[in-house]
């Protein structure tokens, strides 16, 4: 089935090339670091997680999703997500390669990685965090290839793929709260010491994952043969899913801004103070925070409303909801959850071009990974109707 | 078998090549690796063996080392009693290297750098591991004899 | 013969996890016997102790040269570099003042005299120590005798316990540190890059049956012994002069104590 991604329209071969190209330009920047040590990127004693792991985040996320059209799908027999639900899982495939990617580049010794396997502390988070997410890889390899290909021979996939579908709803909701638990665990932060560090994440995550979701389905429409939604209502369910998710985001966000406020602790107040309107003259954030800020209630704006089937502001909408949750978990949490430091001062963190060309280059191979697996699908399907 | 006869040949040509080290080697006589057992410090030694007996070193210095550095770093443990009864402190720098080095060694200097791809062995280890091309990364943090400095 | 290409691969993929696995046992066997009639003891000159702790006279450190010597003491014997920026720093023990050591809780009527004044700080080498338990590798452990110490063959780098520790006392090893080492002591190892490292009570001086180096040139400022000795200094000190720790409300239990009012010698 592998051979469907290997014949393609000059676009398409056009595309793989380009995303290669800007692969091989992160790859030269990682040996450069490689070499050097991480001091080639922004971080620092102070800031000492930086875009790497704010991107694993948030990608966690994006591939927790994948549950969001599991669940009616199969658990609740809501047919409509019939066409889609092979997409999801391979975006989850994409994104927990994503993420494994950015923790191996942000590893100060990537060859001794697997002693997190020969080691295993039971005491420790990230212990856990790494056999979810290979776990999920696992699950969501096994369940698309096998039900794809049971498409493609034209016969009901086999029994045996069920129990492991069922097991990848729980399983998508743990990844997605083992990491959370990374930050909510440590006592020194008050930014990320908050019991709704999980809720958070989740929303965050059914927002932004499915969201994205639903815009490489309107490209897939575009491109191919193949329309994941033919005019059942896949899309416009999938759209309720995200509104309520993005509220029950915002909602979140506010009782953490009231709790920290109304208090007025001040380690609570701190790290909010510098990502809203500066800390002791420091405002790198602050941009980047309103503009998340506006991006959302503007996303769910023009989601509630009729705007929300318009055939342009759709799009536009739920860019605006992904954008503004990859901001807000993918550049403000991490940052801001080390300011100030323990000292109460304030370190800024500003990414270096090679750091960021590594993230881009990470994202392009998730895009090749995207690419190769969705071409898999349409081929399948488009030849399955015919 | 679908194009059976381009499919064999290429195998019989793929290995030819991928066996093209050995039989260049064939026949040839090469020299084993030259260890240099005969430091200052050994020969001053009135029963010349190591921590164990020069055999079961050769076959398991890895383990030893390793054993050596769980039960110095992780639990507190810096004496070793060896299968005869003779204690040895745990110390890469000041046990192994205090016989393993020569005279040249100690007045040599580091490397400034912690990469042991500049960072070579001493020449003791280094006399079996470039010939085998495994190279240890312990010259990434310790350093070699007393005396060298940066 | 007739096969298709998933059955060859099928067919080609068990035969290699055979042999694989058959591989792993027959060296699982071998690697049986390389305990040899040895033990490992611990050094019987080696000092030991149930709970490590230290206490921090501040007023036996008058002058800059006091915070100096001790500072460099620890620098020079274990081979910390000077890295030159702040982003990419190494540091074990140094000087911070109070309003930031003791962050929380600010008076804003304290005089900027106190709020200025210098504190030596470190690893806490907490009883509850936040960064062990995040460590996925157990690089950072926590040995019987109360010390948190670094197994840096085992570091992956991931920086986890850097940020759990909430004393800000550990640093990362963002570059090579050799060539920043200024004067090198070969009977300490370096660092290598991708590492975390702290200060570690100076666990190889302990072993030889020496205090730590900051503790023998602070003449009287910084005071180390066992807390589970109810006749070790630490503990008379602790027990009835008033001591402050750092951000004891996150429960890791620090065990470096502050003396407050200066020690009048115990």
């Amino acid at each position: 089935m592998f051979e469907k991604a290997l014949t393609g329209s000059k676009k398409y071969w056009a595309w793989i090339i380009f995303l290669l190209a800007v692969i091989a330009v992160g790859f030269f920047s990682y040996l450069k670091q490689y070499s050097y040590g991480l001091g080639l990127t922004g971080m620092s004693r102070d800031v000492s997680w930086g875009l790497y792991i704010a991107q694993f985040t948030f990608l966690v996320g994006v591939a927790a999703s994948a549950v969001m059209l599991v669940t009616p799908y199969y658990l609740h027999d809501f047919k409509k997500f019939g066409k889609m639900v092979i997409l999801g899982e391979f975006l989850a495939i994409a994104a927990v390669i994503m993420c494994i990617l950015f923790i191996f580049v942000d590893v100060g010794q990537p060859m001794r990685i697997l002693n997190v396997l020969l080691y295993p502390q039971l005491h420790s988070v990230m212990f856990y965090d790494m056999c979810v997410l290979v776990g999920y890889l696992t699950i969501n390899l096994v369940v698309g290839w096998t039900t794809i290909g049971a498409e493609r021979k034209g016969i009901p996939s086999p029994k045996w793929v069920k129990p492991i579908i069922y097991l990848s709803i729980p399983w998508a909701f743990s990844i997605h709260t083992v990491t959370a638990f990374l930050y909510a665990g440590l006592p020194g932060r008050p930014f990320w010491m908050t019991a709704i560090m999980a809720a958070r994440f989740l929303a965050s995550a059914f927002a932004a994952g499915p969201s994205l979701l639903i815009l490489l389905a309107l490209v897939v429409r575009k491109v191919s043969k193949f329309d994941p939604d033919p005019g059942v209502g896949a899309i416009q369910s999938l759209v309720k899913i995200i509104r309520y998710a993005m509220i029950a985001n915002v909602f979140f966000y506010i009782c953490e801004v009231f709790t920290a406020f109304y208090s007025s602790v001040p380690e609570d107040m701190d790290a909010f103070k510098y990502v809203f309107v500066g800390l002791d003259g420091h405002t790198s954030l602050v941009p980047f925070m309103w503009t998340a800020t506006i991006l959302a209630f503007v996303g769910i704006a023009l989601l509630i409303f009729p705007t929300r089937r318009n055939k342009i502001l759709l799009p536009i909408a739920l860019l605006s909801i992904f954008l503004a949750n990859w901001i807000d978990k993918g550049i403000v949490l991490i940052i801001a959850g080390f300011v100030p430091n323990s000292f109460g001062r304030v370190t800024e963190y500003f990414p270096t071009s090679n750091e960021v060309s590594i993230v881009v280059a990470i994202y392009a191979i998730g895009a090749l990974i995207i690419t190769l697996l969705y071409k898999i699908a349409i081929s399948v399907r488009e030849q399955n109707q015919n | 078998m679908y194009k059976g006869g381009k499919i064999i040949v290429s195998l019989i040509i793929f290995i030819g090549i991928f066996t093209i080290p050995f039989f260049y080697n064939m026949g040839k006589a090469n020299a084993g690796p030259d260890i240099n057992l005969n430091s200052p410090v050994i020969q001053q030694l009135a029963d010349k063996q190591c921590v164990e007996p020069t055999e079961f070193m050769r076959a398991n210095h890895m383990q030893i080392l390793s054993q050596w550095r769980e039960e110095v770093v992780r639990n507190g443990q810096s004496v070793y009693v060896n299968s005869q009864g003779k204690s040895f402190e745990i110390s890469l720098q000041n046990t192994c290297l205090k016989c393993h080095t020569t005279e040249a060694e100690k007045a040599a200097k580091t490397g400034g750098t912690s990469n042991s791809a500049v960072n070579a062995s001493p020449q003791f280890c280094a006399s079996c591991h470039v010939y085998t091309a495994v190279n240890p990364n312990c010259w990434d943090c310790h350093f070699e004899p007393k005396g060298a400095m940066k | 013969m007739s096969i298709n290409r998933r059955q060859f691969l099928r067919r080609a993929g068990i035969v290699t996890a055979l042999g694989l696995g058959g591989s792993f046992v027959i060296t699982g066997f071998r690697g049986k016997k390389v305990d040899a009639a040895s033990e490992y003891v611990s050094s019987k000159k080696g000092l030991v102790a149930k709970h490590w702790a230290m206490v921090v006279d501040m007023s036996k450190f008058k002058t800059e040269a006091d915070f100096k010597r001790v500072i460099e003491a620890c620098d020079k014997i274990h081979n910390i570099p000077d890295i030159g920026n702040p982003k990419d720093e190494i540091k074990w023990i140094w000087k911070e003042d109070f309003e930031h050591a003791f962050a929380g809780g600010e008076n804003e009527y304290l005089t900027e005299h106190v709020k200025e004044s210098p504190f030596l700080v470190m690893c806490n080498h907490c009883e509850n120590p936040a960064c062990v338990k995040a460590c996925p590798t157990g690089a950072t452990f926590k040995r019987e005798d109360g010390i948190v110490a670094m197994d840096f063959h085992r570091c992956i780098g991931c920086r986890f316990c850097m940020g759990a520790c909430p004393f800000g006392a550990r640093s990362f090893n963002y570059r090579d540190p050799r060539p920043f080492i200024n004067e090198v002591n070969p009977d300490f190892p370096t660092r290598t890059i991708g590492v975390v490292e702290k200060c570690n009570f100076c666990v190889e001086r302990l072993a030889d049956g020496l205090i730590p180096a900051c503790v023998e040139k602070s003449n009287g400022g910084l005071i180390f012994g066992d807390l589970g000795d109810l006749n070790s200094e630490v503990r008379k000190i602790i027990s009835t002069q008033f001591t402050i720790r750092r951000k004891t409300e996150f429960g890791t239990q620090p065990s470096v104590y502050y003396l407050v009012g200066g020690g009048k010698n115990v």
